[in-house]
């Protein structure tokens, strides 16, 4: 498999390359698949045009969610073998494949297509697309790597922000209508076909043995040289499960509010203004979230290089704990106090999601960082079921009126994030004896000597 | 190795990497600047 213009081999950065030409083409898939959180625009559009209830316009998108996790976790040690460039390469494919299938189906009158080609096809790109940079990044930034996947993952936050008004103009053009919507669908297909391309066609691995400038040359002995544990032994380690629950918890906990943060705002503050008003302040609530979301990806997951990521993770989750009490005891009423909490909450929330690849290049290496990571975000597709589940199914059910509503939703977000909280506090460093051999260490997934040693073990 | 991989693009590179940057940053920023736009209703 040497040679081929997909191949790890084929982009190997040449003398002169910058490191700083990586986030761009990490960047440019990011923004692309983070798309899926603006599908609220094209679920209006599609129920209003195809005469759809909620539920089946959701379908796409949450079918989208869990291919998300399933391909992350399945896809991420072929990830790491092939290289970015060919995780890139499939992610766009798919993606754009994705809203093709479903523009065919609009037009053919066949919704199922939708379902199949944004929701599986589609979520496929989600996947790879998400893991696609993230064990190049750490490896070009060894010595900032929570600041290198910030970037990154505030990418795929702010995917939305690009989506949203994008898809808002192609619906006003093209018109709600079925062949509208084929249309809006085909545009976006193609638009995000080249936009994403920058992806694969830019991307570059260092050569193996590179290090940043300034940073001191690796040790050569073995005890020196930091953790390389494999994706096999990682997953039976406590110190995955852990994380594995910081996470799932903290995406939970964020979900929150996210989820019904429009409703959240007109309990909170319905009582003291008019209705047309309220309408344009909770729209606005729900927009200063996702900034929140966003620039928190990439703030605190740049500090963590800073305070260290057990540190950080103590900040997502006890502070954010104790957040939830606050809107809960002094919310109502108080806006100030409110927008603060929430939109620390929130910026908790996204970072989780971008530290948490520096964190598992601190337990576990970059060996196979790429790989462990798709595992990792198993926990992110369970807090998308959980946290919707407890958010909706305990406000729907209460019979209180206003911010009241809330409080033992809020009480169990507190609590899953103080469990969340002493799980963080069990990570202890792995010992060295679960680390790979100096020989595996020399080769590294998609390299030639790993290629040989495979084949060799098949032989 | 890190004499052969700089840290800051130049020449030819410095002209690629301003046009990667724009090619993220024109639309991210867009972006932005069209979600700012309504958080003055907040208040």
């Amino acid at each position: 498999m040497a040679g081929g213009f997909f191949d790890r081999s084929s982009i190997v950065a040449p003398p002169g390359w910058s490191r700083w030409l990586v986030p761009p083409a990490a960047l440019a898939v990011h923004l692309g698949i983070g798309q899926a959180y603006a599908w609220s625009v094209l679920k209006t559009g599609l129920g209003q045009g195809l005469q759809l209830s909620g539920t089946a316009t959701a379908l796409p998108f949450q079918l989208a969610i869990v291919m998300l996790g399933l391909s992350a976790a399945v896809f991420g040690t072929q990830v790491e073998r092939r290289g970015p460039r060919w995780a890139m390469a499939v992610a766009t494919a798919c993606f754009a494949a994705g809203f093709l299938i479903s523009a065919a189906g609009i037009a053919m009158g066949q919704y199922w297509l939708v379902i199949v080609g944004y929701g599986a096809v589609g979520g496929i790109g989600l996947g790879i697309g998400y893991i696609s940079p993230v064990s190049t990044l750490i490896k070009w930034f060894v010595d900032r790597p929570g600041m290198a996947t910030g970037i990154a993952i505030m990418g795929f936050g702010g995917g939305a922000l690009i989506a949203s008004p994008v898809e808002t103009a192609l619906l006003s053009a093209f018109g709600r209508t079925p062949g509208g919507l084929a249309s809006t669908f085909l545009v976006l297909g193609i638009a995000y076909a080249i936009f994403m391309s920058l992806g694969w066609l830019l991307i570059r691995v260092p050569p193996e043995g590179w290090r940043p400038p300034g940073a001191a040359a690796e040790s050569e002995d073995p005890a020196q040289r930091g953790p390389a544990v494999s994706v096999s032994k990682a997953v039976r380690l406590p110190q995955f499960w852990f994380l594995w629950i910081v996470l799932c918890f903290n995406v939970t906990a964020g979900i929150g509010i996210l989820e019904r943060a429009d409703g959240i705002f007109r309990d909170f503050f319905g009582s003291t203004t008019t209705a047309q008003q309220l309408a344009g302040a909770a729209a606005a609530f729900v927009a200063i979230l996702s900034l929140a979301n966003m620039l928190g990806r990439f703030v605190w997951s740049s500090t963590s290089d800073l305070v260290g990521r057990k540190n950080i993770y103590r900040m997502y989750l006890g502070l954010g704990a104790l957040l939830y009490l606050v809107i809960l005891t002094l919310g109502e009423g108080n806006k100030v106090i409110f927008l603060i909490a929430s939109l620390l909450i929130l910026s908790f929330y996204g970072a989780g999601f971008a530290t948490v690849p520096a964190y598992l290049k601190d337990l576990f290496g970059t060996y196979q960082v790429g790989a462990i990571h798709g595992r990792l975000l198993t926990a992110w597709s369970a807090a998308g079921v959980l946290g919707p589940l407890i958010v909706n199914a305990i406000v729907d059910a209460s019979d209180a009126e206003g911010p009241a509503r809330y409080t033992t939703s809020f009480i169990i977000m507190t609590a899953l994030l103080a469990i969340g909280f002493v799980a963080n506090e069990l990570i202890r460093p792995v010992d060295p004896k679960h680390y790979v051999s100096d020989a595996e260490r020399a080769a590294p997934e998609g390299s030639a000597a790993a290629e040989e040693r495979r084949q060799g073990a098949t032989r | 190795m890190t004499d052969r991989t700089t840290s800051a693009p130049t020449g030819g590179r410095l002209v690629l990497a301003v046009v990667a940057w724009l090619w993220v940053l024109i639309p991210f920023v867009y972006g932005v600047y069209s979600l700012v736009l309504k958080v003055p209703a907040l208040f």
